[in-house]
């Protein structure tokens, strides 16, 4: 590992302006990401600001003003703690199911949800520095394009980059338009809606999010939703647990009845980013919850796929996943498959 | 040695430019280091400082202060001085910013039960306590544990008396080669109390209620214990462990003695 600079701090602004006068500085948060990057030599920065310590971990209800009823989720609180909180399990459990289905109890209890949402990559050639990677090295080329590509992308890739974003918490985040609170330089505050926070790869890979450097993520706003009662998260892997998703599906159903007044579904390990599947979301909108019905939504969004040479078992799969979640869902958010 | 930001002289800018240009920007930057002092001790066996002389005597009046005698044969630079609790005993090491806890334990304060398995938060060989929790301490750095307390498996028997978790395991023979072990006893440890909290795991049914004091079935011991890897597989004997300490109930081993 590179020699680094290690500062730590209480204050937010503190930790911004730090952040800010140096290019090359990174935050730290629960270092699982960054430290192993670092050891890889793929991240590279010369001064860590331990961010572990600001005031930022709580969870509160939002009772006033026009987005009362949701809730909001500290940047520095601990994965363990957001999926555990009360508001959490009983009013978003889709929430709570995603980020369990993730890493393991000790990487949770050290991962936060700001550092979770900027997780990078886990493209085996972005890994390997003696290997070309837009990613991690602008215009050096794409090895995963004529790679080994199973993990890779079947929505939303380009040219340069065929990787995908590896969050299972941000999936479920995605199907329910949270909101990243984020705070810049002399304390202005900025709110970017989930599904304009990470970016498609386009001629840029190098950029995984929206977010600019020197900005800190100070929270995450759940704003209420009518689903709690039938949500689902299905997560597909090579082995039962401690796997990143090959393909991940976290919905909500609101239901009258037997009618689907609104399907929310997002997919995980298909795309740069959360891949919201609005295809099937319009052709559920109004119907039966059946069977049937979500079948024929799970084909339409997975007819639009452009699978890569390894990875074309990710539309087949990609459907009977969201058919499965939608069924999951539908019976009610604690059923058994 | 973070704070050492202290502005060279002149005299001192020449001294270095001379000695060791390429590392002239950085010590500008973030002040002498060890690594600096080093090659500086190299450069003055081969004679090289003795054109220096004034300058030398300022380096090594800086130098003093480094606590040499208390360092292992290695360079640190980015030092960090940092106190914790390590088994209930207060300790103060001063290491290379890059140092993980896991590196910090086994090699400064020689406790070497805790084991580096991947040393990239893939196999949990290397799990502690720390606050309470466990965590993988390959992917924690000591510098950000100042004030912290942590646990590891040197410090879970009472005076000469087994932690339960640990009697459980030699019981049902939770182990063949013992490499993962120290981590699986760790993270068992831990798990009892997320059990009791009542959190939740993939598996669990109850998302919406929390139940706590939960007891655990063999699935969900698998899943909440799936982030310490065994190559010798010795996983069902983990689970019946796991079960016997939880519930305090005599469970039958799964092996025999042949015969
Ligand atoms: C073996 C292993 C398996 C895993 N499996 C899964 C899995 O199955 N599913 C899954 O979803 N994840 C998985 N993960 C990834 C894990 O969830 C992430 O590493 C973790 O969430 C990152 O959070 P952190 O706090 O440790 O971030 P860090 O590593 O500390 O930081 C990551 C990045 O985010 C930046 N950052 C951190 N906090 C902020 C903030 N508040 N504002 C702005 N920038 C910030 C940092 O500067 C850094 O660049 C796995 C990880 C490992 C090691
Ligand atoms: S898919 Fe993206 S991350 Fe992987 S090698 Fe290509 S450019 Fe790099
Ligand atoms: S050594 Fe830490 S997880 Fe393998
Ligand atoms: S006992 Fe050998 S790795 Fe687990």
């Amino acid at each position: 590992m590179r020699p680094f600079k290690f500062t730590n701090t209480k204050n937010s602004s503190a930790a911004i302006n730090l952040l800010d006068r140096n290019p090359n500085a990174s935050f730290l948060a629960g270092g699982t990401n960054l430290l192993d990057l670092m050891k890889e030599d793929v991240e590279r920065p010369d001064e860590l600001i331990d961010i572990t310590r600001l005031d930022l971990t709580s969870i509160s209800s939002i009772t006033r003003g026009k987005n009362a009823g949701g809730v909001l989720i500290g940047g520095l609180g601990k994965n363990t703690n957001a999926a555990n909180h009360q508001l959490i399990r009983k009013d978003f459990p889709l929430l709570t199911k995603a980020i369990l289905a993730g890493a393991s109890a000790q990487i949770r209890n050290m991962a936060t949800n700001g550092g979770n949402l900027m997780q990078r990559t886990r493209c085996s050639y972005f890994y390997d520095t003696a290997m070309p990677c837009n990613k991690r090295s602008p215009g050096s080329g794409c090895s995963a394009m004529e790679g080994f590509n199973r993990m890779h992308a079947v929505f939303g890739w380009s040219n340069e980059c065929v990787a995908v974003y590896p969050s299972d918490m941000a999936v479920a985040l995605s199907a329910m338009n949270a909101n990243i609170n984020v705070m810049q330089k002399e304390g202005q505050i900025r709110s970017i809606a989930i599904n304009d926070f990470h970016r498609l790869p386009g001629n840029h890979p190098e950029k995984d999010n929206t977010l600019n450097h020197g900005e800190l993520i100070t929270s995450i706003e759940l704003p209420k939703n009518n689903f709690a009662a039938h949500s689902a998260y299905v997560k597909v892997r090579d082995r039962n647990s401690y796997a990143f998703a090959l393909v991940s599906v976290a919905t909500g159903l609101v239901l009258d009845g037997n009618k689907i007044v609104s399907a929310h579904i997002a997919m995980g390990g298909v795309a740069h980013k959360p891949w919201r599947a609005s295809i099937a979301e319009a052709l559920l909108r109004g119907k039966a919850a059946t069977l049937a019905n979500f079948r024929l939504a799970a084909e339409a969004e997975m007819s639009h796929a452009k699978p890569l040479f390894h990875n074309k078992f990710k539309v087949g799969l990609g459907a009977n996943t969201i058919t499965a979640a939608l069924q999951l869902a539908s019976k009610g958010t604690d059923a058994v498959a | 040695m973070s704070d050492n930001n202290t502005k060279l002289t002149k005299e001192e800018e020449r001294l270095f430019g001379d000695l060791m240009p390429e590392e002239l920007n950085e010590i500008i930057q973030s002040g002498l280091n060890r690594r600096h002092f080093v090659k500086l001790i190299g450069l003055a066996s081969a004679g090289l400082l003795t054109s220096h002389l004034i300058g030398a005597e300022q380096l090594f009046a800086r130098a003093i202060d480094m606590e040499i005698e208390d360092l292992p044969p290695i360079a640190i630079e980015n030092g960090v001085t940092v106190n914790l609790k390590v088994n209930s005993v207060g300790k103060i090491v001063l290491i290379d910013s890059r140092t993980t806890l896991l590196d910090t334990l086994r090699e400064r304060l020689r406790l070497t039960g805790s084991k580096k398995g991947c040393d990239h938060g893939q196999c949990g060989a290397c799990t502690v306590i720390l606050d309470g929790n466990r965590v993988l301490s390959c992917l924690t750095l000591a510098a950000s544990c100042e004030g912290k307390s942590v646990i590891t498996i040197e410090g879970l028997a009472r005076n000469n008396e087994l932690n339960p978790m640990q009697s459980a395991f030699l019981k049902h023979d939770g182990f063949q080669c013992g490499f993962c072990t120290p981590g699986q006893i760790c993270s068992a440890v831990a798990l009892m109390k997320e059990a009791k909290e009542g959190q939740a795991s993939y598996v669990s049914t109850n998302i919406r209620e929390t139940e706590v004091g939960m007891m655990l079935s063999d699935d969900e011991i698998a899943e909440r214990m799936s982030g310490n890897i065994c190559r010798c597989g010795a996983y069902p004997n983990i689970v019946a462990a796991i079960k016997e300490a939880q519930t305090g109930k005599n469970i039958e081993q799964t092996w025999l003695f042949a015969g």
